[in-house]
């Protein structure tokens, strides 16, 4: 199978039986770099929750002051 | 005509697959820096005279630190050419090739994106616009426009620089207000002399970098004459928080011995020859020719003479040891 023709399997989503080897070196920087992206999702999502956690109570809190 | 990659090339090429960790990607946010940003833009915060919630003011300085990370981050992408020739910053991590250009570029336009909406969440949209301006300014203006450009680069770029203990005020207040702008003014006139200082002692680094840094373009004498000149206008507005109030007598006895050994340093590089035996040999940040000690001595001090200016103005305002200077202070 000429390289064109791997190109055009891909294209179609046909599995080429190909695939990249990592070294074990790449492996585990991947892995590193994989684990820290995923926690810095989960900080963004915790953050995210937390701060709009705190800005409704800071609301509800200035709106029961000048209801009061 | 573009070259078609297929995944025989990938195959073949499983060398050029990235080794980076995420150390490198923390070393291209210039930790640093990042740590003077964090700490002007606290004082910035603390002084301001509104009570923050503490975890909003926390969340607030992260992302000011995340911002300005994701700005070296630009900046590392777009001078990566600079930062290979140069001794310096040859050891970053897109110049010793473990982070491509592409990828540098991807990093710092997401950890922008991110930290200028979270600030907007945490704070108010005047802080995450300043915020945002703030990273465009420092990877637009004065990385891809004024430092290839003009010797006059970091005078202008410097605002850059200056704009963290501003935002932390406007985290706080949710406006800009003279003494924002006053913090603003120290760290932008603290600028020229801080980096100029340096580029008289790295002046054959950026020389080979085609970099128009003062040294390089009107010489080592113009640029001491102007370190000096910059120094006096700084000593002297440094003052000012004391006229408004924002600083008390810590603040002022700090401004006036801290600015005094500044001059004095300032006038002892005027003094020298400092910067016509071209760059060190070593690329160390503090590595220095025996006649560029002055110079090197100014650097290094500037950064300390910065650090205990604010954290004088975060010891009166979170400590309580804030006492107004009789007939001086409002």
């Amino acid at each position: 199978m000429t390289e064109n023709n791997d190109l055009m399997s891909a294209r179609e989503g046909q599995p080429t039986g190909e695939s990249v080897k990592l070294t074990p070196e790449q492996e585990k920087a991947r892995n590193k770099r994989n684990i820290v992206i995923a926690w810095s999702l989960v900080g963004f999502m915790v953050a995210v929750f937390a701060i709009t956690v705190v800005r409704l109570s800071q609301t509800a809190a200035a709106a029961a002051g000048a209801g009061a | 005509m573009d070259t078609i990659v297929t995944p025989s090339d990938h195959r073949a090429e499983g060398e050029a697959v990235s080794t980076a960790s995420p150390r490198d990607y923390f070393d291209l946010m210039k930790p640093r820096v990042m740590t003077l940003v964090v700490f002007t833009a606290f004082a910035g915060l603390i002084a301001a005279p509104v009570d923050a919630n503490a975890f909003l003011a926390v969340m607030s300085i992260l992302c000011l630190a995340v911002g300005a990370g994701a700005a070296g981050a630009l900046n590392m992408a777009y001078d990566a050419d600079i930062d290979a020739t140069m001794q310096r910053t040859r050891k970053r991590p897109i110049p010793r090739g473990v982070v491509s250009v592409s990828n540098a570029y991807g990093f710092g336009v997401v950890a922008s994106v991110l930290s200028v909406l979270l600030m907007a969440l945490a704070s108010n949209y005047l802080a995450a616009g300043l915020l945002a301006f703030s990273i465009f300014f420092y990877a637009v203006i004065y990385t891809m426009i004024l430092k290839r450009s003009t010797p006059q680069n970091i005078v202008i770029g410097g605002a850059a620089g200056a704009f963290p203990p501003m935002i932390g005020w406007v985290a706080a207040t949710g406006e800009i207000s003279l003494d924002a702008v006053i913090l603003f003014m120290i760290i932008f006139l603290w600028t020229p002399p801080h980096s100029w200082a340096l580029a008289l002692y790295k002046s054959g680094d950026y020389a080979a970098a085609n970099v128009p840094m003062m040294p390089v373009a009107k010489g080592a004498k113009s640029t001491r004459l102007q370190i000096l000149l910059y120094s006096i206008v700084l000593v002297i507005f440094a003052g000012a928080p004391v006229l408004t109030g924002l600083g008390g007598a810590v603040y002022g006895a700090t401004s006036v011995g801290g600015g005094a050994l500044f001059l004095l340093l300032a006038w002892r590089i005027f003094r020298s020859r400092a910067g016509e035996a071209g760059s060190a040999e070593e690329g160390a940040l503090y590595a220095v020719r025996a006649g560029d000690k002055a110079a090197r001595d100014l650097f290094a001090y500037s950064i300390g003479y910065l650090t205990v200016l604010f954290a004088a103005l975060i010891v009166e305002h979170a400590f309580g040891a804030y006492v107004a200077i009789p007939g001086v202070s409002p």
